[in-house]
């Protein structure tokens, strides 16, 4: 009796060691396949920026170049020399920046301080006041375009790069305001009163003593709105043309206004270029934010 | 002069009252302990003196002067709180002089108050270290020292033990009785524990409800408890209540229960008022380590009741009997055997009961 016991949990064992290992190794062909997948696209792009539009011509998407031939991303980058009708990305590119960097720093501090104030001193009906920001974040952007560009417009500020940071200011401050008052709240709020206590006013405690342990969540705010307000289109192509345009904008104009051949390598050098600055941000934040994550937290 | 005098402090969130018409005064160098079960209002008490709530109604006066509206920083208080609330991304020499830096106290007189402090608590190793890098023990050294340095007028902790292990708890709560056998300072100390309560305090208040149900001295709250409420708080296993009637012939009081013929003479009981006892609905209030195996002195009352059940906690055992149909828990050492489900004679010691109306729960 207790032999076959024992026999027939040996069977099992052997069972539940085959069905692990086949599942594992499923789970790595499904993993295998869904990255190909999605470095497909990439792969595509890069190769075909590097191709002379001869080679475009005669092999197919997945051919690889001849040899390493920046050409394209120079013309993409500069242009090519000649005057009128002639569109690259160096001047946008400037405009993205011009804009990006002051609407990112602006969100961010203001939502890091309307965090701050709604979990640390709370006050009548901020939880309404909350509740109106939330609501921000469900506003679908074409919503607010008309009343956006009448606003510009009273304020003069209308085709300018002023004018969109303002406009991805506003639109940001419930996203970053969110997030701020998320992390906030798991900061005791005795940290608070003691410092009240030692004599730090408002924004003392606020510069000193939560701004310095909040270094994770300004990181993930800075990836968010970057991302956001560098990949956005539609507040870009709305408020501004021409020679104020972001990025995303001249892209579009470049692909869709080239008069004579589609230019396949030097639109996709540009697409590329378009996507390096949220790239290079994941990769140097998310170091950041590792390390934000270990080192910041002193538990009660 | 009372160091600390609060009068007729009321207190509520929206329409939760939380406190109720405390008044409280602490003399120079006392050890007031707030005692309650959570939710009894003592941490915002505590938030209060701090300045750190709004008052509704009330004053708290500090050395005779009211400070009901100023400012937390110029109340001459500190504290100490229950996550210690360093400041995360200050090291501890930061944190300790951080008050005194915001006071604009000078250089010299700052470096003089960390060396003497951070030697006096045994932290002047630690010193360039973060919060994150301490124990919970040192956590909490760097806490008081932060308190210490801007040499208070009052101490105010709030459950500052609560987050430490068994062990280091006890340790720890020698370490504050000491500093405060050596600074002498006023202190209020906020816990729900009472043996914390007991070994810490020169006073105690109990609060429940927001009202402060007795403040005593440690023996008298154990001693007398002037409620049911304060009875049951204090003491582990709290105080036996039986409940049953007083019966008064010839000058000569003794306490029945229901449906029994057992009279309990109670004629050495100090009453409060001698008057109307004569069936009085009450309760006899006998803790468990005043219930004996043996007769120990001359008046122990001798009674014979059912042993039921039988908890063994290592150094002592606690026995629950059967007194006509109530239960009674006694404390005995785990030497003495007791049989299970027989008759067991006990001997109550009459000198240290208590009575409580039935109807208001108040001491008699």
């Amino acid at each position: 009796m207790q032999d076959k016991i024992h026999s027939s949990y040996k069977q099992l064992e052997q069972k539940s060691k085959y069905t692990n290992l086949f599942l594992r190794w499923f789970l790595y062909l499904v993993l295998v396949v869904f990255a190909f997948y999605f470095i497909f696209p990439l792969y595509v792009m890069v190769v075909t920026s590097l191709k002379t539009m001869e080679e475009i011509r005669q092999g197919t998407l997945l051919t690889w170049p001849s040899g390493l031939n920046f050409d394209s991303w120079l013309v993409a980058w500069g242009g090519r020399g000649y005057g009128a009708g002639d569109t690259f990305l160096k001047p946008y590119f400037w405009n993205s920046i011009k804009m990006v960097v002051p609407a990112v720093f602006f969100s961010t501090f203001i939502g890091a301080m309307a965090g701050y104030v709604l979990t640390k001193w709370r006050f009548k009906g901020d939880k309404w006041v909350f509740l109106f920001l939330l609501f921000g974040c469900f506003i679908p952007y074409q919503a607010i375009l008309l009343p956006m560009a009448r606003t510009l417009g009273v304020l003069g500020i209308s085709n300018s790069v002023i004018g969109l940071v303002l406009v991805h200011t506003v639109y940001g401050i419930p996203f970053t305001t969110l997030f701020f008052r998320n992390f906030y709240v798991s900061i005791p709020s005795e940290l608070v009163k003691a410092a009240r206590i030692d004599g730090a006013g408002f924004f003392k405690i606020f510069f000193k003593i939560l701004l310095p342990v909040s270094t994770p969540i300004i990181v993930v705010t800075i990836i968010w709105q970057f991302t956001q307000i560098w990949n956005d289109f539609l507040f870009g192509s709305t408020f501004s043309f021409g020679e104020a345009a972001p990025i995303q904008v001249a892209l579009n104009n470049m692909v869709l206004s080239s008069t004579s051949v589609k230019e396949y390598n030097v639109d996709m050098a540009s697409a590329i270029i378009a996507g390096i600055p949220t790239l290079i941000v994941y990769v140097l934040a998310g170091k950041y934010f590792i390390r934000g994550l270990t080192s910041g937290a002193v538990k009660g | 002069m009372k160091t600390l005098k609060i009068e007729e402090l009321s207190k509520n969130f929206g329409s939760t009252e939380v406190l109720r018409k405390i008044n409280l005064e602490i003399d120079e160098g006392n050890f007031l302990v707030l005692l309650g079960p959570s939710g009894c209002g003592k941490s915002t008490l505590l938030n209060i003196i701090a300045g750190l709530e709004t008052i509704n109604e009330g004053n708290v006066h500090i050395d005779d002067y009211n400070v009901s509206k100023v400012e937390p920083k110029d109340r001459n208080i500190a504290m100490v709180f229950q996550s210690y609330a360093l400041y995360p991304s200050m090291n501890v020499r930061e944190n300790m002089i951080f008050g005194l830096k915001q006071a604009k106290v000078s250089k010299e007189k700052i470096e003089e108050q960390l060396e003497k402090v951070s030697k006096f608590l045994q932290v002047d190793a630690l010193l360039e270290r973060k919060p994150s890098q301490l124990s919970g023990g040192q956590r909490q050294r760097v806490a008081i020292g932060r308190a210490l340095v801007r040499e208070p007028r009052i101490f105010l902790f709030d459950e500052p033990l609560s987050n430490l292990d068994a062990k280091l708890r006890v340790e720890m709560r020698r370490e504050i009785k000491k500093l405060h056998q050596q600074l002498k300072t006023t202190v209020v100390y906020v816990t729900h524990d009472q043996t914390e309560a007991m070994s810490l305090g020169t006073n105690i208040a109990i609060m429940n409800h927001g009202v402060i149900q007795q403040n005593d001295t440690p023996e008298n709250i154990y001693n007398k408890p002037s409620n049911t409420f304060v009875a049951d708080f204090i003491g582990s296993p709290s105080m036996n209540l039986i409940k049953g009637n007083l019966k008064e012939s010839s000058n000569k009081v003794s306490f029945v229960t229901h449906g029994s013929n057992i009279e309990i003479p109670i004629n050495g009981y100090g009453f409060k008022e001698k008057s109307n006892l004569d069936n009085k609905e009450v309760f006899f209030g006998i803790r468990p380590e005043h219930i004996f195996f043996k007769k120990s002195n001359e008046e122990d009352f001798e009674i014979n009741l059912r042993a039921d059940l039988s908890e063994y906690v290592g150094h002592e055992q606690i026995m629950t009997f059967n007194f006509e149909n109530q239960e009674v828990l006694a404390k005995f050492p785990s030497t003495v055997k007791i049989d299970l489900s027989k008759n067991t004679k006990l001997f109550f010691d009459l000198t240290q009961i208590s009575l409580f109306d039935a109807k208001t729960e108040e001491r008699i």
